[in-house]
């Protein structure tokens, strides 16, 4: 663990290469984990399946990119085919639970997220997939070392930004997005000022589904995808929307990009397979360090 | 309560006893060999590969007549169930086909996770199991008297890797303490008795361990590690998780542009390395229990070339066959040479002739030590040349020469 | 004269509560006297099947305790499941560590194997569950400090993510095999006396925490966990010590969880971190689907429960093969999104007097007779 810390120190230009793999594949934990904020904020929905979304984006883009197109091009038919799958769910499932206590839809969706591991398991079979995207890596002298960026990991990180910035402004902007924010603030006050709140439900569930789906496209030509593989995504969005709040764009991309980099440093310096301790070791230390605050204000007796 | 059981068990031998005699006038009757192997989570990819194997392997032997004892035929029948790739699943799932579906022959599940949770059972019961896909060792060293591997063990499988790069160095006339050895192998337990085993040679030549990394066993991301391997220069890497590990390794070693002279990884043909990453794969080592370019021959399937081709012809969707594959089928090839000989269906004696195998196969030699290892057949270690798997190592099984160093892209 | 009227009625409050809630209704006697007849039964009538039956006192006694928490206490944890696998960890580590060198035993490159007596092996389980129960228990009260303060979903998340550090975490550990695991000493006798054996355990398991949860309801203990489910803030100013019995609580599930961990390794044999001690997604999410199931916050909805869903589960996976996760996935949804309070729960407002619930409304003729 010292070797691996001295070695941040003599070879400077590593910490660059840790912090930008962080970034990059921080900006795409931002976007599930944004549209995990967008249901829990607006609907109180926990959706225990937004890593099974994330994979489903990542079949569409290995399966057209088995059809010899770019996996690319599989961004809008993956966006569009996923927003039709979260209405549906909607329809059938969620709408059932929206109103009940927080458990139910963090145990409902926990159910989904088995029946479609399966169904992939069973529609594409167990195997390890990848996209290929065929873009090559690039390599710079910075710092008294060479730093490798593969120029997918960039070009995926700009449609993170465009995407984030196409959701504000849509959120900001049009009709639509002006309702799922006053819903999110007071469900009752938007129902009385005409809102149909159902609709609103639905397009918000469907959305974040859209949105774990171009996460996913982007994540099978990044990493690779497994039928099996959604649950760690999950998880990671629960991380960064709990310690960031819900309903705060900003603090959720932060989290996200301050995740993506933890997980990087702390896989170098305690060894790869402290990354996932790292990861649920930060939550834990979000939610102590909530609690040492909040009990200051507490008088009760403890 | 003892009492009641003896009934029982009585009443059902006399049943099934009826059931024979009755039978024996009927075409075949069936043997059938109980597997709990994984359809579902993470070891289904290899799971699925082992179960093609022992299909295709029953599918054969039923074809040229099944199991002859005495004047009765029997045709083999594998009854499955899903262990999902946990070991707690494994252990209740033997229960079931040892009790209530009263099976007495046992094909291994897949990993060997799995394999160490079925071991314990089978000498509960005394019930013996012919394994394919179980390496580590540690399940050859408990005594255990009804497991039987027809597979080599862990530590064999990057064992000719280090030895090739001491070979390397000495040729270039670097001391072997100069040699930087680099790690990852996935936390499970095969992988970690790999690990086990290349410590073992590492030390044995002298080399010198920089990295000794775990992948964590849900991640699909190791390219921390793979920043510290550009940092630190290593030698030879090798990397071990099954395909799952494989696939990510391949993916960031091209992406990372990793230079490193020598890279030995396992699992590459179950992970379809060569058609999933064309350009990377290039120079990469593999180890593998078997090829179908060996010379290895037998009464079933043939030569290992033809079984290459029968397996092929059964299931179109494989370019390569997976060496799980061809292991799984061996295995069910063991059964019967057992059967053949022991001339019984009672379990010890059949045991006990599986305990005298010896036999040759398109697989290689099969012959178990008194631990119940496979000692008749070497393991090879292959290099990717070309999009084609060619074996290097160890000497008396190589077809080319090892490309040293790797041309990175 | 008022002092007197209080004083009395304040008795009435007291020696009424008891009644209401009695320890067992007749109904209660005849469920309990077909689970005791089914318990003892079952190993003799189905001998091929003691191994699941076993298992399915497990499930038994994994829902029970969730419920302690989740049903009687408001408190949902994701993260019982640590506490079997610390109780399979702490029981294993005693097995061999009264004998032998752990480490040594432990080492995937172990040379040979180190054979347990018959004595040392049955005092190795005996000690190790001992140390299983008390040492879970322990750990609930530690990691209670920690994570009481959490309400709601980050409770729920808090836990979850310690059962998924705890395995990650037992996986760096070498000196416990870290990801390799270790086998088991293996029981002295025949394959089906190892079977009784821990069918015996298992069972007795399962009985005790019922009784004890039975008695622990109807104490003011229960009342107690009660009151910080329907309102915390109110209970605690009603003078309730919030946090120890919250503590309190989660130490007894941690109990029994970690004995049931103890005779789980036992019966598996072989013990690794991840997918046998501390198996979040299948164990850990079941047993709070097996309280839903039942319904949550009554005695006897988890052990209904339990029954109902080890049985739908060993039949999907036996007809099912393949989609029996599939079946699962759908059995819980159904569940929670359309059959909320589960079995009992349902039955409960149904038919309240089979609880022993008496409602007012229901007898006001009665009343008046009294006057």
């Amino acid at each position: 663990m010292l070797d691996n810390l001295n070695l941040l120190v003599i070879a400077p230009f590593l910490n660059v290469q840790l912090l930008l793999d962080g970034l990059f594949i921080g900006a795409i934990f931002a976007l599930a984990a944004y549209g995990l904020a967008l249901v829990w904020g607006v609907m109180n929905v926990k959706n225990l399946c937004q890593g099974e979304f994330v994979i489903m984006g990542g079949y569409f883009a290995w399966y057209i990119g088995d059809m010899g197109i770019h996996p690319m091009f599989a961004m809008p038919v993956a966006i569009v085919g996923m927003f039709a799958f979260g209405w549906a769910t909607y329809k059938i499932m969620i709408a059932r639970v929206v109103e009940k206590d927080m458990f139910t839809s963090l145990l409902a969706t926990f159910g989904l997220a088995i029946v479609i591991q399966q169904g992939l398991n069973l529609a594409f079979g167990p195997e390890v997939q990848v996209a290929d995207s065929g873009f090559p890596t690039r390599s710079f002298d910075l710092l008294g070392g060479s730093i490798t960026v593969a120029e997918i990991k960039f070009y995926s990180f700009l449609i993170c930004c465009f995407l984030a910035t196409a959701v504000v402004a849509f959120m900001k902007l049009s009709r639509m997005g002006q309702a799922i924010r006053a819903t999110a603030q007071d469900v009752r006050a938007a129902k009385v000022m005409g809102i149909d709140t159902e609709q609103v439900f639905a397009f918000t569930y469907a959305l974040n589904a859209a949105i774990c789906a171009a996460a996913g496209v982007l994540i099978s030509m990044i990493w690779v995808i497994q039928p099996f593989y959604g649950i760690t995504h999950s998880i990671r969005s629960f991380v960064i929307v709990t310690a960031a709040g819900f309903g705060n764009l900003a603090g959720v991309i932060m989290a996200a990009l301050g995740l993506g980099v933890a997980e990087q440093y702390g896989g170098f310096v305690f060894g790869a397979e402290m990354q996932q301790v790292t990861v649920v070791g930060m939550l834990l230390l979000v939610l102590i360090w909530r609690q040492v605050q909040m009990s200051r204000y507490r008088q009760a007796v403890q | 309560m003892r009492h009641l059981n003896v009934w029982t068990l009585a009443a059902a031998t006399t049943v099934a006893m009826i059931g024979t005699s009755s039978a024996a006038y009927a075409a075949c009757d069936e043997i059938i060999l109980g597997s709990a192997i994984s359809f579902t989570g993470k070891y289904s990819t290899n799971g699925i590969h082992a179960k093609n194997g022992y299909d295709l392997a029953v599918k054969k032997i039923n074809d040229m007549g099944g199991v002859k004892i005495g004047d009765n035929c029997y045709n083999f029948k594998i009854k499955y169930y899903d262990d999902e790739s946990t070991p707690a699943r494994t252990a209740q799932l033997l229960e079931r086909l040892i009790k209530q579906d009263g099976v007495k022959y046992f094909l291994g599940p897949y990993s060997s996770a799995t394999t160490k949770a079925a071991a314990p059972v089978m000498e509960k019961y005394k019930i013996p199991m012919v394994e394919a896909e179980g390496a580590s060792r540690s399940l050859f060293n408990k005594g255990y008297k009804y497991l039987f591997a027809v597979l080599s063990t862990s530590e064999q499988y990057l064992a000719s890797s280090v030895a090739l790069a001491a070979e390397i160095a000495k040729k270039e006339g670097k001391k072997p303490g100069d040699v930087k050895v680099a790690m990852a192998f996935e936390n499970d337990p095969f992988s970690q008795d790999v690990r086990a085993g290349v410590l073992d040679d590492i030390k044995k030549h002298g080399l010198r361990v920089i990295i000794d990394d775990k992948i964590p066993r849900d991640l699909s991301d190791i390219s921390q590690t793979l920043t510290k391997v550009r940092a630190v220069k290593p030698d030879l890497l090798v990397v071990s998780g099954h395909s799952k590990g494989a696939a990510t390794a391949f993916r960031q070693i091209g992406e990372m542009k990793i230079g490193t002279p020598m890279i030995a990884i396992t699992h590459c043909e179950a992970a379809k390395v060569i058609s999933k990453f064309p350009k990377v794969a290039n120079g990469i080592l593999c180890p593998t229990q078997w090829a179908e370019t060996l010379s290895y021959k037998g009464p079933y399937f043939g030569t290992a070339a033809e079984y290459d081709k029968a397996f092929k012809a059964a299931y179109t969707e494989y370019k390569n066959v997976p060496y799980q594959s061809a292991q799984a089928s061996a295995a069910v090839l063991v059964w019967h040479d057992a059967f053949k000989r022991a001339q019984s269906l009672d379990p010890d004696k059949v045991r006990d002739a599986i305990a005298a195998t010896d036999m040759k196969t398109f697989y290689g030699n099969i012959r178990f030590s008194k631990a119940g290892n496979n000692i008749a057949k070497p393991m090879v270690l292959r290099q990717i040349q070309n999009g084609k798997y060619n074996v290097v190592a160890p000497s008396e099984w190589a077809s080319h020469k090892v490309e040293y160093p790797r041309k990175a892209q | 004269m008022t002092s007197v009227t209080e004083e009395k009625d304040r008795e009435v409050a007291t020696t009424a509560e008891p009644t209401a809630r009695r320890v067992f209704t007749f109904n209660d006697y005849m469920m309990f006297g077909a689970i005791l007849l089914f318990g003892i039964l079952g190993p003799i009538l189905f001998p091929n099947y003691t191994f699941q039956i076993a298992v399915l006192w497990l499930m038994v006694l994994f829902a029970q305790t969730w419920d302690v928490m989740g049903g009687q206490m408001g408190y949902n944890s994701l993260g019982n499941i640590f506490f079997f696998g610390a109780g399979m960890y702490i029981c294993a580590v005693t097995q061999i560590g009264l004998f032998t060198d752990v480490g040594a035993y432990t080492s995937p490159s172990d040379p040979g194997t180190f054979n347990f007596t018959p004595d040392q092996y049955y005092i190795g389980v005996a000690v190790g569950l001992v140390f299983a129960a008390i040492g879970s228990a322990l750990l609930a009260a530690v990691l209670g400090w920690i994570v009481f303060g959490l309400r709601g979903p980050y409770f729920a998340i808090g836990t979850l993510g310690i059962a998924l550090a705890a395995g990650e975490l037992i996986g760096a550990w070498e000196w416990v095999g870290a990801g390799s695991g270790f086998p088991i000493p293996v029981y002295p006798g025949s394959g089906d006396g190892k079977s009784l054996f821990y069918y015996a355990l298992c069972f007795g398991a399962a009985i005790a925490t019922f009784l004890f949860l039975k008695w622990l309801y109807s104490t003011r203990f229960g009342l107690a966990i009660n009151a910080i489910r329907d309102d915390e803030e109110k209970a605690e100013a009603m003078g309730i010590h919030t946090m120890r019995h919250k503590t309190a609580a989660w130490m007894i599930s941690a109990f029994f969880l970690g004995i049931s961990g103890g005779l789980f390794g036992n019966m598996t044999g072989f013990i690794e971190p991840l997918e046998v001690a501390f198996p979040v997604a299948t164990f850990g999410i079941f047993m709070v689907a097996m309280a839903l199931l039942g319904g949550k916050g009554t005695i006897w909805g988890p052990v209904l429960g339990a029954i109902l869903f080890h049985i739908l589960k060993e039949a999907t996976w036996i007809y099912f093969l393949g989609w029996q996760w599939v079946a699962l996935g759908v059995i819980i949804i159904i569940n929670i999104v359309f059959f909320q309070q589960g079995i009992v729960g349902w039955l409960q407002e149904r038919y309240p007097h089979w609880f022993g619930i008496e409602v007012e409304a229901r007898s006001p003729g009665a009343k008046e007779a009294a006057e």
